[in-house]
């Protein structure tokens, strides 16, 4: 199986280049894209990735496979390539690369942290837990299980053209995350925070997140519920 | 080397799993200069793959539970070598320490009266054993360590802890005095090696499972906190203690959470039979894990496995129905079609015991301070260094963990030697100073690698490494096949140090981090490989096909491993807890 590579290491590169490697894989098994890489690793030590989990939970290992962005670990190689085809990565495209497939997150988890990424209730807490209801509980289902693996936000193209000033797709759906929790009292000031042209209102609703999300999450929805609060709050 | 920049912290916290980011946030919190050092971006430590919950006595399922119950279970769990002074300490600080991270926003999943909710787990009773099965294990749906190690990101973000992310501590400096003054680590970025000086050392490395072929565990569990520790000089506890999950998927090792069977699931052999009820005639399918996976075993030996090769055998869940699968068990139905190619709502998964908890580490006390032993056998604590978590042996895990205590032990553990440190430097701590001579000495080992010249790769040494592991020191062991298994690891020793480090670039390489790993790797597979040979008796997890028996006149103790002779001593077990009576040993049945 030939497996294409996004090749670039800045202490010995001027340029990146695609390298084509061999690989052999067993006849009998689907394997994930993570384990064709780390096939290719043993031959080249020299190519380098993040990895951690290896079960799609921690979000290292997100990719350009064969044109979408993925996780290695939980890409079945039958999904993504045909037989007889070429397995191609990239690293996650729009975010500037630091070695082959290994991507500066830097500017993504800026944007993260740009939205208060943590429960903010100013109220003496109880001896026990705070309460809260299945059905309210429910509302954060489809938020919390992010795993900042940035596929969404590197799939936008409103998170290309301004990735300083738009939050993307990651971070916002963190943000409705906290709005959407019935123990966070701080929903004036996290709307404030939103509020201008760029942090949420550069999402054209393209659904690229969507498309993409490795744990089937939504963030255009929980955009859009953000845009309602902020036009609430505005009249 | 001349010209290493030197960094200083008040506390240098080296990784940043649960245990780590717990032990970080208290000391943030009270405004000390508090620095992770995490070789992984901290959300994808393995804490974050953790499912079925944290089991702690908050009184929500059952009012009237008490945490000296769980005490108790995790006492008998433990085969009786957990120290009980830590187990009460754990088990009675728990409530408090899980309230708080509710109170952070850990997104629990609630009963219908709003409070935290709770599943059966294995190994839990109420009332001392007497009172049937307990539901104990705070669960946010099958995704608790996720939830968990999120909202202490979170935490530490709200308190300005610094992060080093992507660094990789490479060894610890030690002076003259034989204290502990920091950690020599890489940016793995730049490639810049640094010196990290902090008057407090904590490591919370987590574990090594990466030592067998076949684990539950991330690529990243390669025990470099042990590597560390016994590279100079410090001994290991129990760490012959090697959990194996009964419910790994069969053929990729990813974890299916024991809450499966904590909300009804059970497992079957290839008649259909739910053998379990022969086993562990009470607790059936939620025995203690090291009871459960041993049955697993039998079955498979005894010919009643499942499959072409009868080498696993089912997890049934279908009869759960979709709806409580969907709500509670969702990350398992992902995996399982994933990596089973099965969908649980009509198949079973197949399952098989794989490695998944490292019990031993460095022995602490309670304040998580590290310990060895002085000539005459006396606990010593070392100076600035501490461990909490699973590279940690406090211990209340002693030969086997119950499941959901892990991460109770990473959230009581990381709180208390945090609250510790804060303590000592509130009264003034010092930082201790280390030579030119101390620095160099820990930067040894990187030095010979990054001038290496020749040797075998780092990939086939692995495997070998695992191979061995995985044939030598599994679920079942015998004194020749151990024996067997140590020469094949010394043979190998030689080949490790000499390993090749072709990529010599700087910026981000991970196949230097890779070749320093594998050495973590051997140390702890040589140090459990030689205590295992050394426990001759079966106790929790440790069991021998030549000593059946445990043995309480021999080895009602811990097991301590000296890596400068390679020699197994014995350390005394704690039987005093402060506000309760000692739980004497009894025989263990489920």
């Amino acid at each position: 199986m030939l497996v294409s590579i996004y090749r670039y290491n800045p202490d010995t590169d001027e340029k990146p280049i695609m390298q084509d490697v061999e690989v052999q894989l067993p006849e009998d098994k689907d394997l994930m894209v993570l384990d064709v890489l780390a096939l290719a690793k043993q031959q080249d030590p020299s190519v380098v990735y993040r990895r951690s989990c290896r079960e799609g939970v921690c979000g290292s290992d997100g990719m350009n496979i064969n044109g979408n962005n993925g996780l290695a670990c939980i890409t079945p190689m039958s999904s993504v390539v045909k037989p007889g085809g070429k397995l191609v990565l990239r690293p996650l495209p729009g975010l500037p690369v630091i070695r082959d497939l290994v991507v500066d997150m830097s500017i993504f988890y800026k944007q993260y942290e740009k939205i208060k990424p943590y429960l903010i209730n100013d109220t003496a807490p109880p001896a026990i837990e705070r309460l809260q209801s299945p059905e309210d509980r429910a509302k954060l289902d489809g938020l919390y299980e992010c795993i900042l693996c940035a596929c969404c936000s590197t799939n936008c193209p409103s998170f290309w053209w301004n990735p300083d000033k738009f939050i993307g797709p990651a971070g916002l759906l963190q943000a409705y995350r906290f709005l959407a929790d019935t123990r966070d009292t701080a929903d004036v000031e996290r709307l404030a925070g939103l509020d201008d042209p760029f942090s949420v209102f550069r999402c054209r609703g393209i659904m690229n997140c969507v498309a993409v999300c490795p744990k089937g999450l939504n963030p255009t929805r929980a955009i859009g519920h953000i845009r309602s609060m902020l036009i609430q709050q505005g009249t | 080397m001349t010209g290493m920049r030197t960094l200083s912290f008040d506390a240098v916290i080296v990784g940043g799993g649960g245990a780590g980011m717990r032990a970080a946030l208290q000391l943030a919190q009270s405004g000390y200069n508090t620095a992770v050092i995490t070789k992984v971006f901290p959300t994808r430590s393995h804490t974050v793959s953790a499912q079925g919950g944290i089991t702690c006595a908050i009184a929500s399922s059952d009012p009237n539970d008490d945490w000296r119950w769980h005490m108790y279970d995790t006492v008998k769990g433990s085969d009786y070598i957990g120290d009980q002074d830590a187990i009460e300490y754990m088990c009675s600080e728990g409530p408090q320490t899980v309230f708080e991270l509710e109170h952070m926003g850990l997104p629990f999943s609630r009963t219908e009266s709003g409070r935290i909710y709770q599943r059966p787990f294995g190994g839990q009773s109420k009332d001392f054993g007497k009172g049937g099965q307990a539901a104990r294990t705070c669960a946010a749906a099958d995704r608790t360590g996720h939830a968990l190690l999120h909202t202490l990101y979170q935490g530490n973000l709200k308190n300005n802890t610094a992060f080093l992310n992507e660094w990789y501590a490479t060894d610890m400096v030690k002076n003259q005095d034989g204290a502990i003054v920091g950690v020599i680590a890489i940016c793995i970025e730049t490639g810049e090696t640094v010196f990290v000086k902090s008057k407090a050392t904590v490591f919370a490395t987590g574990g090594a499972g990466r030592i067998y072929a076949s684990t539950t565990n991330a690529l990243i569990n390669t025990g470099d906190g042990v590597g560390m520790a016994l590279r100079a000089g410090f001994p290991v506890q129990d760490i012959e203690m090697w959990q194996f999950h009964p419910t790994g998927i069969y053929g990729a090792g990813t974890l299916v959470t024991e809450g499966c069977r904590g909300e009804g699931g059970y497992l079957i052999n290839k008649d259909g039979e739910r053998f379990m009820e022969r086993y562990a005639p009470n607790a059936k399918d939620l025995a203690g894990r090291d009871v459960v996976a041993r049955s697993m075993v039998l079955e498979i030996l005894e010919g009643r496995g499942c499959g072409e090769n009868g080498d696993h055998v089912m997890l049934k869940l279908d009869h759960l129905g979709e709806e409580v699968l969907n709500s509670k068990l969702p990350g398992i139905l992902e995996l399982s079609r994933t990596f089973a190619h099965v969908d649980p709502i009509k198949d079973p998964i197949p399952v098989v015991p794989t490695c998944h908890y490292m019990m031993g580490g460095i022995p602490t006390n309670v304040n998580g301070q590290a310990l060895t032993q002085d000539e005459k056998g006396n606990d010593q604590v070392i100076p600035g260094l501490f461990a909490v978590g699973e590279v940690a042996c406090v211990s209340v895990h002693g030969a086997n963990r119950l499941g959901g205590n892990s991460l109770l032990d990473l959230v009581v553990f990381g709180r208390a030697a945090g609250k510790h440190i804060e303590e000592m430097l509130s009264q003034g701590m010092e930082q201790r100073e280390a030579s030119a001579t101390d620095i160099e000495q820990a930067q040894n080992r990187l030095s010979r690698l990054n001038e290496s010249k020749s040797g075998e790769s780092v990939s086939e040494l692995r495997a070998e490494l695992q191979d061995i592991m995985q044939n030598h020191f599994g679920v079942f062991r015998r004194g020749d096949f151990m024996q067997d298994g140590i020469k094949k690891l010394s043979a190998l020793r030689e080949r490790i140090a000499n390993v090749h480090l072709e990529d010599k670039s700087q910026t981000f390489n991970t196949a230097r981090i890779e070749a320093l790993e594998l050495e973590n790797l051997f140390e702890v597979a040589e140090a459990t490989a030689i205590a295992a040979e050394g426990r001759n008796e079966s106790r929790g997890a440790h069991a021998r096909d030549d000593f059946r028996e445990r043995d309480d006149e021999n080895w009602l103790c811990h097991s301590m491993y000296f890596p400068d002779d390679k020699r197994v001593g014995k350390r005394d077990v704690n039987f005093s807890p402060k506000t309760v009576d000692t739980m004497e040993p009894q025989v263990r049945s489920y």
